[in-house]
């Protein structure tokens, strides 16, 4: 607990900073506002309907799977603090259980992989169909 | 004032707590009240990571450190993403909807449930002072052994459960490749 | 001088806790504060150096009156060069006072939480990095989870990203947004499975401990192998994962080759397209920051934290028949200016980034995803299985066969890679080819050199 204040100090701290950096322009600055000052920037042309559209489905992909990893990742972290230090029977039962569990990490990396999820090239991307046929050339 | 006559002594630990509990009440009421989804999910994020906090004036920090690494840092983002995805902006209601009788009936229920759970909780919680827990309750050590000798059957289960998510996230993504 | 020190040191610790608490917090963000513009002043000199320019090297030069008679005769109306330094500080006081263009279409709340929100976890992230021995200054809180809260402060830079890129409304910032947050938490991924080798063979998630272990004899020698410390760079598991790590480090604080969410040629300037005045600083100081902070963390984790060179002095002062006296100095100069040997070693780091920008090209996104998903994530992930195999097999038949299983795992590593090699004999090269509908070829422009010299001049 005592560790921590230094923690809750820092994260404290670099809140205010932060908080009057971005405020300090804000006050400080002249404002003269003008249309086209505050139109969004699109290369000097007029923006094209609303920007908050929906997005490939790729990079949802990509975080579910950073999520998934992540959590099998933060199962092992108490376990590398406690593996060196701990009893023969202890390791040889934990260094089993650690395989089978890394062996279905490999599992789910490999199916990964195998379907290419993280292929961003668009001629082998999640749907094919909406490109119809690939050409293939060489 | 008379400090002495509160029935809970006012000590650092407290005015931190209080602090903390503050600010991970009033984001959680953010969460509901606001109309906007990103700004909700923005007031849960805020909520998770002072609750990483109060889990460190309890002793468990690595309770609280994972709760910043997969909720915080992960599964918001997970959020955030899917609200961008579905570009949910703000929420249209009616304006005669006011007179709702669903309103005032759900406030009673909620506050009824409330006040049922704290006449529990709170008597047994009005004298502790300071966290009972032996300093290493909560260290990335006792949570190791304990998640490797008791506990091994269920861990690797998760990580079946963890195979099970990937196949299943990439299936749902894939579902138009095989129509 | 050093009693003096140690008596200041004896009442600090008397303090209440929690004022100590805020002057090391105080400790670690002024420093970082006044450091970053001269990390920016000193990028720009590198980098123009680099690209054969001068570079910034007005501001900042200033000549004393001649009529001041305060000064000594000498200085009287004497110039003094301070080669540019003062220019991020003249641009950032300028910035300040900049108008703070707030587009009409923006999500406002949002639009101000961004920028903060990307600054925050760059200075919170120091919390746990020591700058030296003295734990009553530097680690800001020594707690038992250092790396790991390292990893869960890094995660939290993704926010300032994607919602900077959502606020703007606008679709380049929304679209270097998604790109850089899916490059964030790709790279993480990887940051955190070859920092995990590093915990495993250390034993504990705690930064001390980490930079304690680098000062154990190299590779666990006896007799003489005791003279070097044993650097994490300098072990086999160790050196893979500070290169992984190092990787991971760019493209965490989005820098050459991995800026491409600042890709100017497709998308302006990425998420704070639409940001300007103080705001867009404040992104631009948090790239500096974390840049710094990322240095530190690889000085501690990997390159022995606050000692000067992998030797260990002390051993050497107590077993050398000559030079001791010579060898203890070095010893007593390693523990009282260790934080500059710190700083050394995060200006190193800081170089290494700024020659990255200067030598390698931006990558593709596709190549980006590629490096992250299909070369760091297995490597780091197989590093990792090596040490825990390791340390099992070390504890288990002795430390001859961990080292014996080293060099097995190099000469499968090596085996393996010349047979994959010999196997894939054909042009890696990806043919990629445009076919234009119905085009023609762009018609070729006689170009007259006198015409062009006139309009260069």
């Amino acid at each position: 607990m005592q560790a921590y204040l230094g923690i809750l100090a820092l994260v404290g701290l670099a809140a205010v900073i932060c908080a009057v950096m971005v405020t300090l322009s804000w006050v400080l600055g002249p404002k003269k506002v003008t249309p086209y000052k505050s139109s969004t920037y699109e290369c000097g042309v007029a923006p094209v309907g609303d920007s908050r559209e929906r997005f490939p489905i790729k990079f949802y992909l990509v975080a579910i799977l950073f999520i998934l990893f992540d959590i099998e990742v933060v199962f092992l972290w108490s376990w590398m603090t406690v593996f060196k230090h701990s009893s023969m029977e202890f390791m040889r039962t934990s260094f089993i259980s650690f395989l089978i569990y890394m062996s279905t990490f490999i599992l789910g990396y490999l199916y990964v992989i195998r379907v290419n999820a993280f292929d961003w090239d668009e001629t082998t991307s999640l749907e094919p169909a909406k490109l119809g046929e690939a050409v293939q050339e060489s | 004032m008379d400090l002495s006559k509160l029935p809970v002594k006012p000590t650092p630990e407290l005015g931190i707590f209080l602090l903390l509990a503050g600010i991970a009440m009033a984001s959680a009421v953010g969460v509901i009240f606001f109309r906007n989804a990103i700004r909700s999910a923005l007031c849960l994020v805020l909520n998770f990571f002072v609750l990483a906090f109060l889990y460190f004036t309890l002793n468990c920090e690595m309770l609280g450190i994972v709760q910043i690494v997969v909720y915080t840092g992960a599964i918001m983002v997970l959020f955030l993403f899917v609200i961008m995805l579905l570009n949910l902006g703000a929420i249209q209601t009616d304006k005669d909807e006011k007179l709702d009788i669903k309103l005032p009936v759900g406030i009673m229920l909620g506050l009824g449930l409330f006040s049922l759970i704290a006449s529990q909780i709170v008597p047994q919680m009005i004298k502790i002072q300071t966290p009972k827990a032996p300093d290493n309750f909560g260290s990335p050590q006792a949570v190791g052994n304990t998640l490797f000798s008791n506990y091994l059957y269920p861990f690797e289960i998760a990580s079946i459960l963890l195979l099970v998510g990937i196949v299943g996230s990439i299936l749902l993504a894939k579902r138009r490749l095989n129509p | 001088m050093i009693q003096w020190l140690q008596q200041l040191m004896e009442g600090f610790a008397k303090w209440p806790p929690i004022v100590q608490a805020v002057i090391r917090a105080l400790l670690l963000v002024l420093p970082i504060l006044t450091l970053v513009p001269g990390i920016i002043w000193y990028e720009r000199r590198l980098l123009s150096w680099m690209q054969d320019r001068i570079g910034p090297n007005r501001v900042g030069n200033f000549r004393l009156p001649a009529h001041w008679k305060i000064l000594p005769p000498g200085l009287r109306g004497r110039k003094f060069k301070l080669f540019g330094l003062l220019q991020p500080i003249a641009d950032g006081v300028k910035l300040f006072f900049k108008e703070d263009v707030t587009p009409a279409s923006v999500d406002r709340v949002i639009y101000f939480l961004a920028p903060a929100l990307a600054l925050f976890p760059a200075f919170a992230l120091g919390a746990t990095i020591p700058f030296g021995p003295y734990t009553l200054l530097t680690p800001v809180a020594d707690v038992n989870i250092g790396v790991l809260y390292m990893l869960a402060i890094s995660s939290l830079g993704v926010y300032g990203v994607v919602l900077g890129g959502y606020a703007g409304n606008n679709k380049y910032s929304l679209m270097g947004g998604l790109r850089s947050s899916a490059q964030l938490i790709s790279y993480e991924l990887s940051m955190g499975m070859s920092l995990a080798a590093i915990v495993l063979a250390t034993g504990s998630l705690r930064m001390t401990d980490m930079v304690a272990m680098q000062e154990q004899p190299l590779w666990g020698m006896g007799g003489y192998g005791q003279i070097f410390q044993n650097w994490f760079i300098l072990t086999p598991y160790g050196f893979i994962s500070g290169i992984i790590f190092l990787v991971c480090m760019v493209a965490e604080t989005n820098r050459a080759p991995f800026d491409l969410p600042e890709a100017e040629n497709e998308l302006i300037a990425g998420y704070h397209t639409e940001y300007s005045s103080m705001k867009f600083a404040v992104y631009f100081m948090g790239e500096y920051a974390a840049m710094f902070i990322f240095s530190a963390v690889f000085a501690t984790v990997f390159l022995g934290g606050w000692n000067i060179v992998p030797i260990n002095w002390g051993f050497l002062a107590d077993n050398s028949p000559v030079l001791n006296g010579l060898f203890g100095f070095m010893k007593s100069m390693t523990i009282y200016l260790s934080p500059i040997w710190m700083v050394g070693k995060i200006i190193a780091g800081l170089t290494f980034y700024i020659w990255l920008r200067a030598t390698l090209p931006r990558l593709r996104y596709d190549q980006l995803m590629s490096i992250g998903w299909r070369s760091m994530l297995p490597l780091a992930t197989l590093n990792f299985m090596a040490v825990a195999t390791w340390i099992f097999i070390s504890a288990r038949y002795g430390s001859a066969a961990g080292i014996g299983m080293w060099v097995v795992a190099g000469v499968v590593v090596f085996t393996l890679w010349r047979l994959l090699k010999s196997i894939d004999k054909g042009a890696d090269l990806e043919v990629r080819t445009v076919k234009m509908v119905g085009g023609k070829p762009a018609p070729v422009v006689e170009v007259d050199p006198e015409r062009v010299a006139e309009a260069v001049n």
